[in-house]
């Protein structure tokens, strides 16, 4: 790999690039789909390729192969360079990427057992295991239950003179029971939603999930919600679990502060963001007890690695102090328009996509509850958990989510279960509602691995701890 | 990228090398340029090359799958050998029964020379219009030019071997004032077709005219969606249940109600992969030929489209809907139609005496699969309509809205519809009036 990355970072500059990185990746992906009673998928995918990423009087150009070959990278490298000239044709100068990073290092991923070297029949027992729990449950229509392992070998090489290694590996499962009567149908799924929950860890993540032991609960809890009352639209306190709060983060937190969306790149896919940079350091974003920080450092959580794909370091910032909005996603460039130096946030979903500044693992601190002494405390409201629908406007205010699961809060204990409940708000105005945050002890990680940014289309692996959190005067349900 | 030549050999190499019962070789190699703009400027300018080799080997009841995209010989062989010791590493499916026998695959033009040669200078010089065209309103252009080749070849044991190039080309800008902005996107299969100037003005108008927006309360609206706006619905209801799994699986809309009417008499959608009006590709991931499907059609529940795996559960036969294997959420629609009306798009805005333009749609998600009921936010050009004329521009709302009884509600019918993409493929649907289109919430711009 080292032979390829600097043959085409020197045909990148013997073409004119001032500035050229390289990234030299090798993909394996392993997936595994147990539907009703059987293996519905087996699939392992390897992929792998070069891109080139050069700057050439200030104008961006990258390309990407498939084939890996020193021919082949130095024609990349060259091509590249042929492109940035063609976006130097429409105003693109310029670009400034601040002070060099190099770094020589080699990061992998701290595990206990390579999932890679676990039998295929041992992780589609443990599924057929649930899959069968799900399925002894009276009104279950669908069951669904699933494991994905990625390994993930890249190089990063520049003209500045990085050359890092990195060996990164995910490993992820969950499972999900649908119950379908009579023109209406509920789903419920553990850990999470969104497919499964997802760690950079090895195997011994997926056995601490305890998948086989809450499935025949979630099943229950999906036939239930059939017969349960829909959730009354109305205006109250509600209560949100930590892996809804964890989306709430997700969309209304690390998207809006994604310097990038801020100056506009995304304006034509994703959209801008409400957080201009006039707002930083002096933004009310929430109540002084939300603090959001970014932190790719945590180990095993999905959004963690060593360096990002601009070589930048794994590290932690601040995003929201005391309820104000102090700092943003950055990658070099952006951070280099406001003065500021990457805190490192730049990834590229393969060989074949340039780096976005994507999030890490971006987390709401906890605070100093106990979740039965903070429903004890909220006389009337509604407790929801796990998300089932997600929307938002393209600055990033307005929202709508739904969560599979919801409960009344009737004078401190939680009562009926409710269906089909949603919530809506404005972001700051929601997170200025926050009144009381869960403690360390409900304080989880959870790993959301399909983010999608930019055109063409990428996804990224990213993860949000929080604790669950109380938030007033929250219009609930739709008209 | 490799050609039709190279691609059966490598095919043929799979084949004869597969010791499984049945194998089946899918081969996708694609060359694709991308340039991206915003703030007027091109900041972000692609290119890809790749080619991928999807290998399913059948065992009795048991399916594996690999993948590469390392084309040696030696990689061909290994992927070829792990697809059948992944398969039987597995338990029987029941329910899979063989790969599809062969059936003579229909032709489509789905290729155009000036996509495939189209170049990063070209493309730039489209972009140059736009943001040239928006500099001198005072405005700025954001958006992107895509160009892309796709090979397509899926082979099986069985005797299937299909084969055709594909190429897409699509340009789409968003332009911006300080309050406001407009979007425009057009698709074709060949880019030489696409018209940057005529883009630029249609965006550039959308921003001009929607500056300084109005806030409005939220409620049931008559609405004029344009387009781009009713194929993001029809993309969702699709994609909820439109194919034979979700069918199946009773999660389908479709499901209890096949023969029923379920939308509006002057309501009929089909899927056409041959229909050159969209981006026609004559056969699906299994090599079998696409049939048109009436889905719905004059407001009543008609089919849903099958791969060989759900058509067997049925004793059907495959409309050639299939997805790349394994594919575990079933078939899909990929190139879907509705049918238009009579109307312009100036009579129908004449017809509304209280109501909304809406441009487009943007994050749009289920709320409830059964009932179809979608929510999203406007964007980029949401206007007042009143007595029969666009009064001021509007700041955008959230709908939430159950689509198949909007559907009910469709007054007027353009006669003109626009090609754009949806998840899988193309679309192409005209703009609709629907009375009674519930807008639950409102955002600040």
């Amino acid at each position: 790999m080292k032979d390829i990355a600097h043959r085409a970072l020197n045909a990148a500059q013997l073409h004119g690039a001032s500035y050229a990185d390289i990234r030299v990746v090798n993909l394996k992906t392993q997936s595994i789909v147990v539907k009703n009673g059987h293996v519905e998928a087996l699939a392992e995918d390897s992929s792998h390729g070069l891109g080139v990423r050069v700057l050439l009087d200030g104008a961006w150009g990258f390309a990407s192969s498939s084939t890996l070959s020193l021919e082949e990278a130095v024609a990349v490298g060259e091509q590249a360079t042929q492109i940035a000239r063609a976006s130097s044709l429409v105003g693109a100068k310029g670009a400034q990427l601040g002070p060099a990073e190099v770094h020589i290092a080699r990061y992998e991923t701290p595990l206990d057992i390579d999932p890679f070297t676990v039998p295929l029949e041992e992780k589609m027992s443990l599924l057929l295991a649930a899959d069968a729990e799900m399925h002894r449950v009276s009104g279950i229509a669908v069951t669904e239950s699933n494991m994905e392992f990625v390994r993930e070998k890249k190089v990063f090489a520049s003209t500045e003179g990085s050359y890092i290694e990195q060996h990164l590996v995910e490993s992820g499962a969950g499972i999900e029971a649908t119950a379908v009567d009579e023109g209406e149908v509920q789903t419920r799924s553990f850990p999470n939603s969104f497919g499964r929950q997802q760690a950079k860890a090895g195997y011994e993540f997926i056995a601490s999930r305890e998948l086989p032991s809450n499935a025949q609960r979630i099943a229950e809890e999906a036939v239930a919600l059939l017969r349960a009352p829909q959730c009354p639209p109305t205006v109250a306190t509600v209560i949100l679990d930590s892996t809804q709060l964890a989306l709430q983060v997700h969309e209304s937190c690390g998207h809006p502060t994604e310097l990038d969306r801020v100056l506009g790149d995304e304006a034509s896919f994703a959209g801008t963001s409400f957080l201009t940079p006039d707002k930083l350091g002096t933004f009310r974003y929430g109540s002084p007890k939300v603090n959001i920080y970014a932190d790719a450092t945590i180990p095993g959580a999905l959004g963690t690695f060593g360096f990002d794909d601009e070589g930048v370091p794994a590290q932690r910032s601040a995003i929201v102090e005391d309820g104000i909005f102090v700092g943003y996603l950055m990658s070099r460039e952006t951070a280099a328009s406001l003065g500021q130096r990457s805190n490192g946030t730049m990834r590229a979903d393969g060989w074949n996509r340039i780096p976005l500044i994507r999030m890490t693992n971006i987390n709401l601190e906890p605070g100093d509850w106990d979740l039965d002494d903070l429903i004890a405390d909220t006389d009337d409201g509604i407790y929801m958990a796990v998300n089932k629908s997600w929307s938002i406007d393209d600055k990033r205010l307005n929202f709508q989510f739904g969560t599979q699961l919801a409960y009344e809060i009737k004078n401190g204990r939680l009562g009926r279960m409710l269906k089909n409940a949603s919530y809506t708000g404005i972001t700051p105005q929601f997170w200025q509602s926050c009144d009381a945050i869960c403690n360390r002890h409900h304080w989880e990680i959870w790993g959301l691995p399909n983010c999608g940014k930019g055109e063409p289309i990428q996804s990224a692996h990213v993860a949000h701890g929080a604790a669950p959190a109380r938030f007033r005067n929250v219009r609930i349900g739709v008209a | 990228m490799l050609d039709q030549e190279e691609l059966r050999r490598i095919t043929q190499k799979v084949l004869s090398r597969s010791a499984a019962d049945q194998t089946e070789v899918v081969l996708l190699s694609e060359e694709t340029g991308l340039t991206r703009f915003a703030n007027s400027r091109i900041h972000q300018n692609v290119a890809e090359r790749n080619t991928q080799i999807r290998v399913r080997a059948v065992s009795g009841k048991k399916v594996g799958v690999t993948s590469t995209n390392d084309l040696s010989d030696s990689a061909i062989d290994e992927v070829t050998d792990r697809a059948l010791r992944v398969a039987l590493l597995q338990p029987d499916n029941p329910d899979f029964v063989s790969l599809p026998e062969p059936k003579p695959p229909p032709q489509a033009g789905s290729f155009a020379e000036a996509t495939a040669e189209c170049t990063p200078q070209l493309r730039a010089e489209a972009v140059s219009t736009i943001c040239r065209l928006a500099a001198e309103q005072h405005l700025v252009a954001s958006g992107a030019f895509t160009a892309s080749t796709l090979q397509i070849a899926v082979a099986n044991s069985l005797g299937v071997f299909a084969h055709a190039p594909t190429t897409v080309g699509d340009l789409t800008t968003v332009v911006m004032s300080e309050d406001s902005s407009g979007y425009a996107s057009t698709t074709a299969l060949d880019v030489t077709t696409i018209d940057a100037e005529k883009l630029a003005i249609e965006a550039i108008n959308k921003a001009l005219s929607s500056g300084h927006p109005k806030p409005l309360e939220a409620g049931k609206y008559t609405v004029i969606l344009e387009d781009y706006a009713v194929a993001t619905l029809l993309t969702y209801l699709s994609y909820l249940g439109f194919g034979a799994l979700a069918l199946q699986e009773k999660r389908s809309f479709m499901a209890g109600h096949l023969g029923k009417k379920i939308a509006g008499d002057n309501i009929s959608i089909w899927d056409d992969g041959l229909d050159s009006s969209g981006l026609p590709v004559p056969f699906d991931f299994e090599g079998m030929p696409k049939e048109r499907v009436d889905l719905i059609k004059n407001g009543v529940a008609r089919s849903v489209v099958y791969d060989s795996y759900t058509a067997n559960r049925q004793g059907k036969q495959s409309t050639g809907h299939a997805l790349p294997a394994p594919n575990t959420y079933g078939p899909l629609p990929g190139n879907l139609f509705m049918q238009t009306g009579e109307h312009t798009t100036s009579e129908m805005l004449a017809a509304v005496e209280r109501g909304l333009w809406v441009t487009r749609f943007h994050y749009v998600n289920p709320l409830h699969p059964l009932k179809t009921v979608l929510t999203g936010m406007t964007r980029d050009g949401t206007f007042l309509i009143q007595n029969g004329e666009i009064t001021s521009g509007v700041k955008n709302l959230r709908f939430t809205q159950n689509v198949l009884e909007a559907l009910g509600r469709v007054r007027m019918i353009s006669r003109d519809s626009r090609l754009g993409r949806s998840f899988f493929g193309g679309i192409r649907v005209p703009s609709l009036l629907i009375d009674g289109f519930a807008f639950t919430g409102v955002t600040e711009f």
